[in-house]
């Protein structure tokens, strides 16, 4: 029993057979080949499978794909600019040694998009809470506020200017 | 990939019913952060599942009504409630508290519907809904019926909802909110990504003075199988001088309340954090309403 | 200089791009999967499986049952193989087992078509138990008439150790006599410590399929030439017929230095004729499955003398091994010895260590290895002395503290360098101690801060215990660089980025000019027993060395036969000088020559073994400040800081990266994170993250990770062991700190909120008397 489903994936249309069974992580990764959709839990608790659905971080293991009908989809793949570059925010997490073995990483690539992409300031106590969906046992988290910090401010001087 | 027999993606509240009268085994979906982890577990596997996922031009949004009601559709996500302007000028509380489920992805895809229909003693929303004493729209073959939400619990994980019913909308009468300002405490063993071991919701009208606790209303979640007002404190505590109520609000709390003891945490451990917290909730609503206390 | 320097890791971007494989990016699909039928009881026996409604059920391949298993037993843990039958790891396992050790133990495996007929299948298969008694505590285990869990240990002691150092003052004969002397301060002690996990946010996925007669496995593991060895073991074949390939993984801190469901796997494709299968291995199976850290109780006692010099002390550890022996008595072993080596005894140490078999989820090697127990027991132990005889916490410290050129009496590892004094005092002076400390005085009222410390020593590396080798191969490609390979793998840590550094050092080119493989192919990789102990930057890091200078002089051999004329050749930036600085050639141009000559070509390679026959200690502190919420028993961390000594740091914004990560898995050991089993059924209750409270990022203060460098004369680069170490201080540095703020001495982790309220309870802080 396949379905098809229309949506835009890393800024592209998309239509494929999906089994209605899947969750979106599972076509993410096994359909379309975007392996930075990575499983740590399966049940929304450690947050490695976040993708942004139509510009929100939600976590792909539960969320059934049939849901992503006609919806909008965002991965880490979808990221860099034609050229390859990197973005400021994964520039930030190379340059702030926030990464370690790599696997929560995209995960809290895609939730600091949303919130770089804010274009608001936030504490260190507000970033903490934005990334409080994600678990890492590698880093204390640490270097990943610095890296989602300087992000965000990076990005804020950015909206400033343009005003 | 999910054991799952069908799912059926209703496209409408009345073609929902109709799916789920075809169906008596069918399982309702909406946010789908509990469904889903039952299938996972084995608990609901094999299922076949009647979704109102993209239901949300009906069973979404949250206004005010003319009457100054706050109504809720009930596939608000959590993430919904607390960023909707309404709530944060007429209930705070509420988007506060829903603001400590989980965390934020499943803030964005749980609801508040799902959060009150699972019928879980320690859902963040209950608590503070309890409280407010909302009232629960349902909508089955029969059209619709209102239930207080001091009567939607019947037991553990069960609640006054038919196999054929939907709960279509959640209201927050004006009367039961406005004057009051409130607190919610969720006290669990980590700061994000936990389930509470005692929620405490509190909501207070002061005296004009600021001096006295005109009314006080006190709900729990996880001081019994579900979750619960605290009468006897709200008896014992509306009337009194704000720091007199704080003082005596978490010791006739315990009068009650009963906690289990579960691997999670003991019954006394329970107890002590009710008696604690319940004065520290009513203390910061009593701030939030302008008490210097 | 190469190392020294802060450079951003080689596989960094690779892993924000989502470009970095773990090992279920690299399975090929379609792919047959297999689930594990888990028990449902903890202690007794199969007596039969009805597979009938599995194996009929349409998609299924094929089911096997403990009843199929060839009859081996392996060992698991991921040390290196000893030629010496009296230090082989213990065997006590089978494939699937028919003697149910654990609840959950593994009896049978579907291979299916796909994930939900493998689950579905699992649930037609109907067994049929004998139950015994369920056992979770050593005294359990241990008690008169307790059925034996293996066999082989009638009284469930897997082993006991027993160890007296020489005493040294003649008006002694034992330690026992120290102990009750009446002229010194005499002490006793309890303490215990909860069984918790690793958590790497990968979970021990692998898949496996045959191809030219031979096994090839790709797993996520820090350990791929143990796992070869361990499959030939557990399948009862050659070694060179298994192929394993480990690429990047999702963090370890232990768990993978032992060999899990790999050999399970391997065997699961040789039924169905070498078609592919994955074995995708769950959460909830990681957390009761795979391995974890060792719950010990340690009894100590101590005599003091009003100087405040530890004149002798003694130390009893009982390990709860659970139902396998995983890494055997080496870890309470490790545990008691680093207990006594932290703090040398002026007269005498007496140590008696038992592991236990019980009906737990096995522990295994986990981030410090025994050391963040028994650092629990002495440094809560430390500061219980200060207190209780009115020493100064720090001073009593320093005073006894390992001192340079402290040889062990027994295993003889040498304190080659130290810089713990200096960590103390960095520490102290960092988080304001005097001051912080004279202010927490006299606290009143329902919310108290306080601070505490505590110190550590850490080896580098398992010599002389066990076997330290390493290889390393470099090539030189046609454009002057060099590809590095090495068996030593990358988990995560760094250690990719500093063995680049470490060869470009030793080669005398720039880092961004070593190509490294990440990716570890038994059959092409050098051999290396893997990461864990701290061992690769000392251990590699010597064999990197060695090959390094051969490969330089190799390329300067050459140099000189295109230049016989010139002296004094060496290489700096990337070209052949010779001794007056003069550019010869690039070393681009000396590698195409060297390929393409028509006269002499020769493609330059090195390689070489170091077998390591040294250890040294590494050192370092936590210092805690923390909030206490009396009657909701809630410790806030306010703030943490590590100090370590860790030799030279190679790479150090990495090793400060690396800090925050033990820092954080401490501070959740120290308050919230515990396994926590049903004792009537053996069942793990917490087995998810949800449940297991390993700290988000709302749960930390922010993280101070400082340095004191020394030189260690026997470290390849002046380096030593860092990877594990930041983790071993913090528990007892904040439980000391809540008894500061408290005066309450919990004596048991974590603190845990409902046990800080009983505590405070009990200690007259919470109450209406």
């Amino acid at each position: 029993m396949m379905e098809i489903l229309r949506c835009t994936v890393n800024n592209k249309p998309v239509e494929l057979g999906i089994d209605p069974r899947e969750s979106l992580a599972d076509t993410l990764r096994q359909r379309l080949g975007l392996t930075s959709v990575k499983k740590g839990c399966e049940v929304g608790e450690c947050g490695a499978c976040t993708v942004l659905v139509d510009g929100v971080a939600i976590d792909s293991c539960i969320y059934l794909s049939v849901w992503a009908q006609g919806k909008t989809i965002l991965t880490v793949e979808g990221l860099q600019n034609e050229n390859g570059e990197l973005t400021p925010l994964q520039k930030a997490f190379v340059e702030e040694a926030a990464v370690q073995c790599g696997f929560c990483t995209p995960g809290i690539i895609m939730s600091a998009v949303e919130i770089v992409g804010s274009g608001k300031l936030y504490t260190r106590d507000e970033l903490r809470k934005l990334i409080s969906g994600h678990l890492c046992r590698c880093t204390g988290y640490e270097n990943i506020l610095n890296a989602v910090e300087r992000a965000v401010n990076e990005a804020h001087k950015f909206v400033g200017e343009k005003e | 990939m999910y054991d799952i027999a069908s799912i059926y993606q209703a496209t409408s509240v009345a073609d929902a019913i109709r799916a789920l009268q075809a169906d008596p085994g069918a399982i309702l979906i909406a946010g789908g952060t509990d469904v889903l982890i039952k299938i996972r577990e084995g608990k609901l596997a094999g299922c076949a599942l009647v979704s109102i996922h993209e239901l949300g031009e009906e069973l979404g949004g949250i206004t005010l009504a003319d009457n100054g009601d706050v109504e809720i559709g009930p596939l608000s996500t959590f993430r919904d409630v607390t960023y909707s302007p309404v709530i944060r000028q007429y209930i705070p509380v509420l988007g506060e508290a829903t603001d400590m489920a989980g965390g934020p992805q499943l803030r964005a895809a749980g609801t508040i519907g799902g959060n009150v229909c699972n019928g879980i003693t320690s859902a963040d929303s209950a608590s503070t809904l309890m409280a407010l004493d909302a009232v629960l729209v349902v909508r089955g073959p029969a059209g619709e019926r209102k239930v207080p939400i001091a009567r939607w619990y019947k037991g553990v994980g069960k609640v006054d909802l038919a196999h054929d019913e939907l709960l279509v909308k959640l209201v927050i009468p004006r009367e039961n909110y406005a004057g009051f300002t409130g607190h919610y405490i969720k006290y669990a063993q980590r700061s994000a990504m936990d389930i509470a071991t005692l929620g405490v919701s509190c909501l207070v009208k002061l005296s004009g003075d600021k001096q006295t606790a005109e009314a006080v209303k006190l709900a729990f979640g996880v001081a019994g199988p579900v979750p619960m007002r605290a009468p006897a404190a709200e008896a014992a505590v509306s009337g009194l001088p704000i720091e007199a109520a704080i003082e005596n609000i978490g010791p006739a709390a315990l009068q009650d309340v009963n906690p289990r003891t579960s691997w999670r945490a003991s019954r006394e451990f329970r107890l002590q954090l009710v008696e604690e917290l319940s004065g520290r909730a009513l203390r910061e609503a009593a701030r939030k309403g302008g008490a210097g206390v | 200089m190469e190392v020294g320097r802060s450079i951003p890791r080689v596989d960094a971007a690779d892993k924000v791009t989502g470009r970095a494989k773990y090992t279920d990016d690299l399975c090929p699909r379609p792919v047959l999967e297999a689930k594990i039928l888990h028990s449902t009881i903890a202690n007794g026996w199969v007596k039969s499986m009805d597979i009938s409604a599995a194996q009929a059920l349409p998609g299924v391949v094929k089911v096997l049952t403990c009843f199929d298993v060839p009859d081996l037993q392996y060992p698991t843990p991921g040390h290196p193989w000893s030629v010496e039958k009296a230090h082989q790891d213990v065997s006590d396992r089978k494939l699937l087992s028919r003697r149910v050790r654990i609840y959950g133990d593994d009896i049978a495996a579907v291979v299916a078509e796909d994930e939900v007929t493998a689950q579905r299948a699992l649930e037609l298969i109907r067994v049929e138990y004998e139950e015994y008694p369920v056992m979770l505590e050593p005294e359990q285990a241990m008690a008169p008439g307790a059925v034996a869990i293996h066999d082989e240990h009638p009284d469930n002691i897997l082993a006991k150790m027993d160890l007296r150092t020489p005493i040294t003052d003649p008006r002694y004969e034992n330690v026992e006599q120290v102990l009750e002397d009446e002229t010194l301060c005499q002490f006793r002690g309890h303490y215990e410590t909860q069984q918790v996990q690793h958590c790497h946010i990968e979970n021990p996925v692998s898949f496996a399929w045959m191809e030219g007669g031979r096994i090839h496995v790709v797993t996520s593991t820090q350990i791929p030439h143990i796992v070869r060895r361990v499959i030939g073991q557990a399948l009862g074949i050659g070694w060179g017929g298994v192929r394993v390939i480990k690429p990047y993984i999702g963090g370890g801190f232990g768990n993978k230095q032992e060999v899990l469901y790999e050999p399970l796997n391997a065997w699961l494709t040789t039924q169905v004729g070498g078609r592919c299968v994955r074995l995708d291995v769950s959460r909830e199976e990681t957390f009761r499955n795979t391995r974890s850290r060792h719950p010990i109780s340690f009894d100590v006692a101590a005599a003091v003398d009003k100087q405040g010099r530890l004149m002798a002390r003694s130390c009893t550890a009982i390990s709860n091994q659970g139902g396998y022996a995983s890494h055997g008595n080496a870890i309470v072993a490790n545990a008691v010895t680093g207990f006594r080596q932290l703090y040398p005894d002026q007269v005498g140490h007496h140590s008696t260590a038992y592991t236990v078999y019980t009906n737990r989820p096995a522990p295994g090697a986990m981030r410090g290895y025994g050391i963040p127990q028994c650092n629990f027991a002495a440094e809560c132990m430390m500061e219980d002395i200060a207190l209780k005889f009115g020493f100064d916490p720090i001073q009593l410290r320093l005073k006894n503290i390992m001192p340079l050129g402290y040889v062990d009496p027994f295993n003889g590892i040498t304190c080659h360098s130290t810089g713990l004094r200096e960590c103390i005092l960095k520490g102290a002076e960092t988080i304001g101690w005097e001051a912080l400390r004279a202010q927490y005085k006299n606290q009143t009222g329902p919310v108290r801060r306080g601070v505490g410390m505590a110190c550590f020593s850490y080896k580098t590396g398992v010599y002389p215990i066990s076997l330290e080798t390493a290889s390393a191969r470099m090539v030189l490609n046609q454009d002057g660089t060099v590809g590095l390979q090495l068996g030593a793998t990358e988990i995560g840590q760094g250690g990719d980025t500093v063995f680049c550094q470490m060869a470009a050092e030793s080669i005398g080119i720039p880092t961004e000019d070593i190509h490294i493989i990440s990716f570890q192919d038994t059959d092409t990789a050098p051999f290396d027993t893997g990461a864990y102990a701290s061992r690769q930057t000392y251990v590699t890091g010597k064999a990197i060395q060695k090959v390094g200078a051969q490969f330089r002089q190799k390329l300067l051999d050459y140099a000189a036969e295109l230049f016989p004329e010139a002296e004094g050749l060496t290489i700096a930036r990337r070209f052949v000088t010779d001794g007056a600085g003069e550019k010869l050639l690039s070393l681009a141009d000396l590698a195409t020559t060297a390929f393409y000559s028509l006269e002499h070509s020769v493609h330059i390679t090195a390689e070489d073994t170091n077998h390591c026959k040294e250890n040294t200690f590494a050192f370092g502190c936590c210092f805690a400040q923390v909030e206490v919420d009396i009657p909701v028993g809630k410790v806030k961390v306010l703030r943490l800081i590590n100090v370590h000594d860790s030799g030279r740091l190679i790479n150090p914004a990495l090793a400060a990266a690396q800090v925050h990560g033990g820092m954080s898995m401490g501070m959740g050991y120290a308050l919230t994170e515990e396994m926590k089993l049903d004792p009537k059924t053996g069942k793990l209750l917490n087995g998810n993250l949800l449940d297991y409270k390993m700290p988000t990022a709302m749960d930390h203060p922010d993280l101070t990770a400082l340095f004191v460098e020394t030189e260690d004369p026997s470290g390849p680069f002046g380096n030593k062991a860092l990877g594990e170490p930041p983790a071993i201080p913090v528990a007892p540095a904040i439980r000391n700190a809540v008894l500061n703020a408290t005066g309450v001495a919990v004596n048991t982790l974590p603190l845990s909120a409902q046990k800080l309220v009983e505590e405070f309870t009990k200690g007259g802080l919470i109450g209406h008397v």
